[in-house]
Formats: structure tokens, C-alpha cells, sequence
């Protein structure tokens, strides 16, 4: 195959990775986008083997390495794909871009052994672009996998004279950076990728709670941009394009998420920097509480016209989205109006709870985004808050200096009752105490979602 | 390739990456987020080229490393975004 074919080829894949983000940014030609997108793929993975690069002979070199290696991958990212829960893809979609990172990391090594003296200062200078940048990306992603996964704390992990250690790291990656270009040597290479490594993982380290999904955003925009450097080192134009798109659009979508969500990108890319540790004392826990029956439940929202349902990252931990339906069907049954109140980034990612809820064939025109369901609170008489906490917290709107202050929230508190089901009285991902829950016009339902939600189904039918 | 025509086709991808992404609603941040990131496993046409003129065991050895991630975040990458949206769709 000429090179000009093969340069065609990559072309045509590059138009099908713009359709298909095209069609993922609409409800209606979202599948068919990522559809397209995997066609583009395939095509020019496959193209690459009747294509030999510079003058050497086909079939390819390591046919059998390459093959294996590609069945080993298959084997292991489609059945995760296919098996992971719902309330666990955040994480999955973090620990692939992970790994793509990684792997752009691995092709620049790989490359810069493979050119030696031979490499010209510009492809080194990408070479190292592309390590730096994927190491980070790649440990960066393992951090925000364990912390969706509860491996470990999911608060800002910050320590005394953090900002120094992560600033000190940065300089000494940026040092060992010009030692390659100068140097040239596989050792200063090796310490750039251990560097990298432990950067990633500095820089995500002090994000918590809301901001992971913005950073998972972010990571991904960058293994765009070093798959694009790949490109230039490879002389690829279809991975200059492809990872350029992503880079670019993710960048974006980094942006729009922080939008939604009230926070500051700068500060969400830079608190690594800035974050102090933080006073954790916060509020003794022995507070009265009221806690209700699921037939005080029952009661309260069969005399009810008007009822919110704001559901969390609870309703997914116990896949109770369909019951929440078969509740709000039988209010409905019943008289009652009925609203879902959707957070931005209610659960672990932005639009977790429209999926969720979409699986359960719940109506679309029930469920309310934020700007539109926030002002109906006050004619509301009870908000159902089902396994979420700081999208509801108060102290977004009154508590300069928390974690989570700037951030919109949905106004529940507003509606004349309020009913957590919660499991416990253990704070929200971002480990900040809600005020709202002490309030003598809430009620709290202790639990599993499903277990409360269907004992109240129960009740309301008796009623 | 000249440097220009990098250059050019760095800057044209960018305002298009920008310019298809500009209006979407929150409800798909995370499948678009997801589709995304399944396009740049198509790493995996880089790695296959350098395992291709891998010399030793240690390019050959990373170079397979490469591949098996680069591919395990294409394949992956794109099952999991089908996955997601095909819980919207059946509903009128």
C-alpha cells in the first residue's frame, strides 16, 4: 500500500472521530457517534498491517507479539466493560484513560531507544512531552480510580508543606526534562518517567469530593494532547488529528463540568498547590436527629401535592432506581405531581443520574436540571432526598471556606418537609457535615435505599 | 511532513475539537467524556508501529506493554460508552 493511501485512510478515520464526537454531544445520534467512532478505530487499526513504515517489509515484524498482545487487551478491557455496575463506571471510564496514557508513555520510550543519536531535537523534545504528560495522566487516573472505588480516603489528602513537596516535584520533572534534551541517555529518561509517575500522583492527591469527575476530564484531555504528540514523532497525521480532537474537545467538556458544577477550573487545576490542611474537627455527631418510620413516610406523602425526588450516588450503591419509579408511579396513581431534581453532578459523574434513571424507563420529562427545579421548591411539599448529600448541603451556599462553597446546589431546603434516606449518618464524598439534616423539618429514613424505598411503597399502597 | 503542515493540522483539529463539543448538555458530559477518551486509544496504531521495528527484547517488551494498554482503552473505552447509552434509549 502507497503511503498516500495510507495517509487517505487515517483521514477518513480522523472525519469519523469528528462525527462521532458530534454525535455524542446530541441525546438522539449519541450511540450512532460512538458507533462511528469504534468503525474509525478498527479501520485504521487494521490498516497499519498491510502498511510497512519506513521501507521495512510486511508482514509486520513481531506479527505474533503484536497479535497476542492485542488479544490479551481485547480479552481483558471487553469483559470489564461489559460486567462493571453502573455505580462503578466513573471509575472504569478513569482507569482506560489511565492506561492510554500509559501506553503513549511506553510508545515514546520505546521510540526514543529505537532512534538513539539519531533522533532530531524537535522529536525528543515531543518524546519527552509525551512521557511527562502520560506518566502523569496515567498515575493521576490510578489515584482517582482508588478514590471513586473507596480504596482509599475520598477527601483532599494534604499534608504539612504539601504545596512545597508537589511544587518541588514539578520543578525537579521540568529539570530532568532539559537534562534528556541536552543529555540524550536512557537513565534521565527512566528518572523523568519516575518523576512523572510520582507528579500524578501529587497532583491528584489534594483533590476530593466534587472535583475528581473534572479532573478525570482533564487527564483525559491530556492523553489526547500526547497521543498527538505521538503523532509528530511517528509521522502519523491520523494521530496527530485524533489526539488534537480529543485534547481540544476535552479541554472543553473539562470547562463545561466546572461550569456546571460552580468551580473555579483554576482552582480546581492549581489547588494542589494551594490546598492547607483543612480544620476536620467539625460538628459533634451527637446532635439530635429526627428519624421516622417508613410509615411516617408514607403519611407525610400521601398528603402531599407536590413532590420532589433528588437522588444520589445512594440510589445507585443500591441500583434502587427502579423502585424510586414504581414509587413515583403510585403518587401519581395517587394525584400527586411529581418531579425528579437532577444535579449536574449528582453521583460520581456528571449525568450518572439520567442514566440511572433512563435504565428504569423512568419519563424524561419528569426529570428537572437544577435551574429549572430550584425555584419549584417553595411550592413543593416534601423533597425526597435519596442517597445524596452534598449536592443538597447548605454550607455550599453559607459556609465560606468549605470544600464544596460555590458550588449550586439543589434547594431543597426550601420545600416545606425534607426526607433523607440515607445509611447512615456518615457525611457526603466530600466529607463535609449537612446542617440541613439537623433541621426540625427533616426527617431521615436510615437504610439501604431499596430496602426503605420499597418498605414505603408498601406502606403507601396500605394507606 | 513540513513543519507548516503540522502545525496547520494541529490548529484546524483544535478549533473543530472545540467547536463539536460546544453545546451539549450536561446529561451526556460523562458517554462524551467516554467516547473521547476511547478515540485516543487509537494509541494503539502508534504502538503497533514501534513494536513493528522494535530491535531488542526491551523495545519489544514495552512495545507489547503498549499495545495491550492502548488496546484494552480502545475496546474497552468504546463498549463501556455503548453501554451507557443504550440506557437511553426505549424511551419516547
Amino acid at each position: 500500500m502507497s503511503r498516500t493511501i495510507y495517509d487517505l485512510i487515517g483521514l477518513f478515520a480522523g472525519v469519523c472521530f469528528i462525527l462521532a464526537l458530534k454525535g455524542l454531544s446530541h441525546p438522539k445520534t449519541a450511540r450512532r457517534g460512538n458507533k462511528i467512532g469504534a468503525l474509525g478505530a478498527t479501520i485504521a487499526t487494521l490498516v497499519v498491517f498491510f502498511y510497512a513504515n519506513e521501507g521495512s517489509s510486511l508482514p509486520l515484524n513481531n506479527l505474533g507479539w503484536i497479535l497476542g498482545a492485542i488479544a490479551v487487551g481485547a480479552l481483558v478491557g471487553v469483559p470489564a466493560a461489559r460486567k462493571v455496575q453502573m455505580t462503578q463506571m466513573p471509575q472504569l471510564v478513569a482507569l482506560f484513560n489511565g492506561v492510554g496514557g500509559g501506553a503513549a508513555a511506553l510508545v515514546a520510550i520505546v521510540e526514543y531507544l529505537h532512534l538513539g543519536d539519531t533522533a532530531t531535537t524537535a522529536e525528543v523534545v515531543f518524546t519527552v512531552f509525551t512521557v511527562i504528560v502520560g506518566c502523569v495522566s496515567f498515575s493521576g487516573s490510578i489515584i482517582t480510580f482508588m478514590k471513586l472505588q473507596e480504596l482509599m480516603t475520598t477527601r483532599p489528602v494534604v499534608f504539612p508543606g504539601g504545596r512545597f513537596v508537589i511544587a518541588g516535584t514539578l520543578v525537579a520533572v521540568l529539570g530532568v526534562a532539559v537534562w534528556v534534551v541536552t543529555a540524550l541517555g536512557t537513565t534521565p529518561l527512566l528518572v523523568l518517567a519516575g518523576l512523572s509517575l510520582l507528579f500524578g500522583v501529587l497532583f491528584v492527591l489534594p483533590v476530593g469530593g466534587a472535583d475528581v469527575p473534572i479532573v478525570i476530564s482533564l487527564l483525559n484531555a491530556f492523553t489526547g494532547l500526547t497521543v498527538a504528540a505521538s503523532g509528530y514523532v511517528l509521522d502519523s497525521v491520523l494521530l496527530i488529528i485524533a489526539g488534537t480532537l480529543v485534547g481540544a474537545s476535552g479541554t472543553i467538556l473539562t470547562r463545561l463540568m466546572a461550569e456546571a458544577m460552580g468551580r473555579s477550573l483554576f482552582g480546581t487545576l492549581f489547588g494542589a498547590f494551594t490546598a492547607k490542611p483543612q480544620d476536620t474537627s467539625g460538628v459533634a455527631e451527637d446532635r439530635p436527629v429526627r428519624s421516622g418510620s417508613p410509615d411516617d413516610v408514607a403519611i407525610l406523602l400521601n398528603y402531599a401535592r407536590r413532590v420532589v425526588i433528588v437522588p444520589g450516588f445512594g440510589l445507585a450503591v443500591a441500583q434502587a432506581q427502579h423502585t424510586v419509579r414504581e414509587l413515583a408511579d403510585l403518587m401519581i396513581s395517587k394525584g400527586i405531581d411529581i418531579a425528579y431534581g437532577i444535579h449536574p453532578v449528582a453521583g460520581r459523574m456528571p449525568g450518572h443520574m439520567n442514566v440511572l434513571l433512563a435504565e428504569a424507563n423512568v419519563p424524561y420529562d419528569q426529570l428537572l436540571e437544577m435551574d429549572e427545579v430550584n425555584p419549584t421548591f417553595g411550592q413543593t411539599d416534601v423533597a425526597i432526598v435519596i442517597g445524596a448529600n452534598d449536592v443538597v448541603n447548605p454550607a455550599a451556599q453559607n459556609t465560606p471556606g468549605c470544600p464544596i462553597y460555590g458550588m449550586p446546589i439543589l434547594e431543597v431546603s426550601n420545600a416545606a418537609n425534607v426526607i433523607f434516606l440515607k445509611r447512615s449518618m456518615r457525611p457526603g464524598f466530600a466529607g463535609i457535615e449537612n446542617e440541613l439534616l439537623y433541621d426540625p423539618k427533616t426527617m431521615l429514613l436510615f437504610g439501604d435505599a431499596k430496602a426503605s424505598l420499597t418498605k414505603v411503597v408498601g406502606a403507601l399502597k396500605a394507606l | 511532513m513540513s513543519a507548516v503542515a503540522i502545525i496547520s493540522i494541529f490548529t484546524l483539529a483544535v478549533f473543530v475539537g472545540f467547536e463539536v463539543v460546544s453545546k451539549v448538555s450536561s446529561t451526556l458530559h460523562t458517554p462524551l467524556m467516554s467516547g473521547a477518551n476511547a478515540i485516543h486509544g487509537v494509541i494503539l496504531v502508534g504502538a503497533i508501529i514501534v513494536a513493528d521495528h522494535s530491535t531488542t527484547n526491551l523495545e519489544l517488551g514495552l512495545a507489547v506493554g503498549a499495545i495491550v494498554l492502548a488496546t484494552i482503552n480502545m475496546v474497552g473505552g468504546f463498549v463501556v460508552t455503548d453501554r451507557m447509552l443504550e440506557m437511553f434509549k426505549g424511551k419516547k
